[in-house]
């Protein structure tokens, strides 16, 4: 049965030694009920090019791990189990090895050095946000967030839908409780949007987990990042920088629609707009 | 005359409370230490209960959002400076006097002064939640602007964590001046117990980087009353300097705690391995070169502030290399282990435990110090995984393997090793069951410091929270098993180590008496 969950729970994802995994399960196995439940393991699906390759870097770098594991903890054990006293086995007095300790040293610079390469070519990708099709600056308050279309001349807040009651517990969590706003950030499917992140009062932090995407806002200077969409659909993510009392409670949602789409709303936003004025 | 007043002072013995408040012996101060860090660790860990107990489920239970920042901002100050540095300070006064053959501290008179600058800090930062508006939301990094807004619990914060550098510092050159010059004849500094070069290393350490937290957090004092803008963009400054200060300190206190207990499982091991420490010299540089290296990685705590990506190309280069050394370190302690004649006491199973997760939580430190990794994981649970593998399964059980190893030469009694070994089991488990789940959190995007949380998350914070309670109680056993050793343990026997070979296990009695080494030995 414990077989089947591991299955049914990681399908293809392997990130993690099969020993680690049953200690997990093991755990959840402690509380009844939980087993059945819809765990995240890992990351979430990214629905960008550059966090499909960071979500690989993370997986080549943990397979890496999991063989360092593999011979350290092994030998560890090894020795736990044959080399202990009530064994019989008596104590060699060796204390040095030259040669070893050049092996153990040297190696691990190259595994490093095998891991920065890849390592460098996300965060450069990563960190390219020349030649956007578009930019919206996301302003943190406490508490929540404010975005300008700079292209657009479209403006609003975005604040948190979630009843207090639901908070309270008088009345029942909703789906997405705490991670649902007013007035979503709209954006079209395959473009290059360019996030400028800046703060009016204290540091917050714009951080949607499936965009790849988390930049500091701070007070007084202009930070940016950027995510191209892959797929349509709701992403939902939150403030990742201390910022008071309400810090749980600014959360960000982009809604990722095609092209199409996008035109309507920024036509019912700037009629809105025009409306208003 | 001046002789006989001098010897008869050296040999008085006060009664009562006055015997602690007055005290210059290095080993009185060493047990009030170790017993200030016991006390914190209650307190700091009651606070951590309080938050997960809140995180137990969604919605908010127990506590309002501003009392749960205040908890995670004291927890985080009092576990770091007021349980863990004092719990291995303590086992500096103890041990290194005993460890190099000499009679004391250098300073006596300081190291008493070093001792009661913390109870007066210990008690700002627990009456700061008792003051108009309670005690600083900011959390222990205390980064700018936030820290402008709070009410006066952030100055007494502001005046702790000065207290408490003070303290460090003079404890500090006291450690430095006894290891330098009080080591007994034939004791060279490569002869030294590696407990010893730990913190030497760990001295200079608190030396060159208490100061810098102490000036970081002066600048906040003066933006909040003395109308300066060092972090304040509308008056010229900038709030991530305030992060760069911090973490210029930050960093190598990360190793300030990792150190000590590094030395205190160099000793553990090879005691129970029946068998030298394997690559001494090798243990000694990559120590320092950790060290060092400590200092010029601060910047991998902000990838995400928007730094140049040059700069942070080289933080995480120089992040990845501080992997050799500690990877050497920890080959270093298998290879010890190996071929030895290993038996398992409680000492030695939390030195495992300890070599166990410390180095899963250098795994996901190796995890993290690759940039566009951590941008996803930063300010999430997958770094408070870490840093709590790190700092409790790292130093935490360290100091637990110290004080059992140890007690039995201080107080000549034993512990009850069938309790000892359950504390270490029921302590390894529940410390799994709440940190390990935090990875998956982590990874699945729930950031630190919230008091509520999506639907999502329910099932691992449910896990964590049980665990977390686990642990906490069974730290409650580890107090019964110091007390019941403490008045009725069994007699130790003089070396009740076999492997035991430093100088208090070799030249001295069990247990140690009052003034050890007045006539240094000579080691040969």
């Amino acid at each position: 049965m414990i077989k089947n969950d591991i299955k049914s729970t990681f399908g293809g994802s392997m990130r993690l030694t099969a020993f680690l995994r049953l200690i997990c399960v093991g755990t959840v196995m402690l509380v009844p009920g939980l087993a059945a439940a819809e765990l995240q393991w890992n990351f979430k699906p990214a629905n960008t090019e550059i966090g499909v390759a960071v979500h690989d870097l993370h997986s080549l770098v943990m397979w890496i791990i999991v063989l360092i594991a593999i011979v350290v903890f092994g030998a560890m054990f090894y020795a736990i189990v044959k080399h202990r006293k009530s064994a019989g086995h008596q104590a060699h007095q060796f204390h040095e090895n030259t040669t070893i300790e050049i092996v153990w040293t040297v190696v691990p610079v190259f595994i490093l050095v095998g891991m920065a390469f890849p390592a460098t070519k996300a965060l450069l990708e990563l960190r390219d946000s020349s030649a956007p099709d578009m930019t919206i600056k996301a302003t943190g308050y406490q508490w929540k967030w404010g975005y300008d279309y700079l292209d657009e001349g479209i403006s609003f807040y975005s604040t948190l839908s979630t009843p207090r009651e639901q908070i309270e517990g008088d009345t029942e969590k909703g789906e997405n409780y705490l991670l649902e706003v007013d007035n979503p950030v709209v954006v079209p499917v395959g473009k290059k949007v360019r996030i400028l992140t800046t703060a009016n009062d204290v540091l917050h932090a714009w951080y949607v987990p499936e965009l790849t995407v988390k930049q500091d806002a701070i007070p007084g200077f202009i930070r940016d990042t950027w995510f191209r969409a892959e797929k349509t659909g709701t992403f939902r993510g939150q403030c990742a920088e201390l910022c008071g009392k309400e810090h749980g409670f600014m959360p960000i949602v982009v809604n990722v629609v095609s092209e199409d789409e996008y035109k309507i709303w920024v036509a019912e936003q700037k009629s809105r707009v025009a409306a208003r004025n | 005359m001046e002789a006989v007043h001098e010897h008869d002072h050296s040999h008085d013995h006060p009664s009562g409370i006055m015997r602690w408040v007055k005290t210059t012996n290095h080993k009185d101060i060493g047990t009030m230490y170790l017993w200030f860090s016991f006390a914190m660790f209650m307190v700091g860990g009651v606070m951590a209960l309080i938050l997960r107990a809140e995180l137990f489920q969604p919605g908010l239970q127990v506590v309002e959002p501003e009392f749960f920042n205040q908890m995670t901002t004291l927890h985080g100050l009092i576990m770091v400076f007021g349980a863990i540095m004092p719990a291995f300070v303590g086992f500096a006064n103890w041990q290194i006097p005993m460890m190099i053959g000499a009679p004391d501290m250098a300073f006596p008179r300081l190291n008493n002064w070093s001792f009661w600058l913390l109870p007066p800090a210990a008690t700002l930062l627990v009456l700061s939640m008792f003051v108009p508006g309670g005690a600083a939301g900011v959390g222990w990094t205390m980064y700018a602007p936030l820290t402008v807004q709070q009410g006066m619990g952030m100055d007494l914060l502001i005046f702790a964590v000065h207290i408490l550098g003070m303290s460090s510092i003079l404890g500090s050159i006291n450690i430095i001046t006894t290891i330098l010059n009080m080591r007994a004849p034939g004791m060279t500094m490569m002869k030294m117990p590696l407990f010893v070069w730990t913190w030497l290393i760990t001295a200079y350490l608190l030396v060159a980087a208490m100061p810098v937290l102490a000036g970081a957090v002066t600048m906040t004092l003066t933006d909040r009353h003395f109308g300066t803008n060092f972090f304040n963009a509308a008056g010229g400054g900038d709030p991530v300097l305030f992060q760069h200060i911090f973490w210029f300190f930050g960093h190598p206190e990360v190793y300030i705690i990792a150190i000590p207990a590094f030395g205190v499982v160099s000793q553990v091991i090879p005691a129970f391995s029946r068998k030298p420490l394997f690559g001494y010299a090798s243990m000694v540089y990559a120590t320092a070169s950790i060290a060092i290296l400590s200092f010029l990685v601060w910047a991998h705590h902000m990838y995400t502030v928007g730094m140049p990506v040059e700069a942070q190309l080289y933080y995480m280069f120089a992040t990845m290399l501080i992997a050799v050394p500690t990877g050497v370190k920890v080959f270093n302690w298998v290879a010890t282990m190996w071929r030895g004649s290993l038996t398992f006491e409680t000492p030695m199973l939390f030195a495992l435990g300890f070599l166990f997760l410390f180095t899963i939580g250098g795994f996901t430190g190796l995890v993290l110090s690759l940039t566009p990794v951590d941008v996803q994981l930063h300010d999430t649970y997958y770094v408070v995984a870490h840093f709590h593998y790190v700092m409790v399964a790292g130093a935490l059980f360290s100091a637990f393997a110290g004080v059992y190893f140890w007690l039995p030469k201080w107080i000549g009694k034993m512990y009850d090793e069938t309790l000892g070994k359950w504390h270490f089991w029921l302590s390894i488990i529940f410390f799994n069951v709440t940190f390990f789940v935090q990875h998956f959190l982590g990874l699945a995007g729930m950031p630190r410091r919230i008091p509520d949380y999506s639907l999502q998350f329910t099932d691992f914070n449910m896990i964590s929270s049980i665990g977390a309670f686990g642990f906490g109680l069974s730290q409650l056993l580890f107090l019964y098993i110091l007390i019941k050793a403490i008045r009725s343990g069994e007699k130790a026997p003089e070396k009740p180590w076999e492997g035991a070979d430093t100088l208090e296990w070799t030249h001295l009695p069990t247990p140690a008496p009052y003034h050890s080494f007045e006539t240094p030995p000579t080691v040969k």
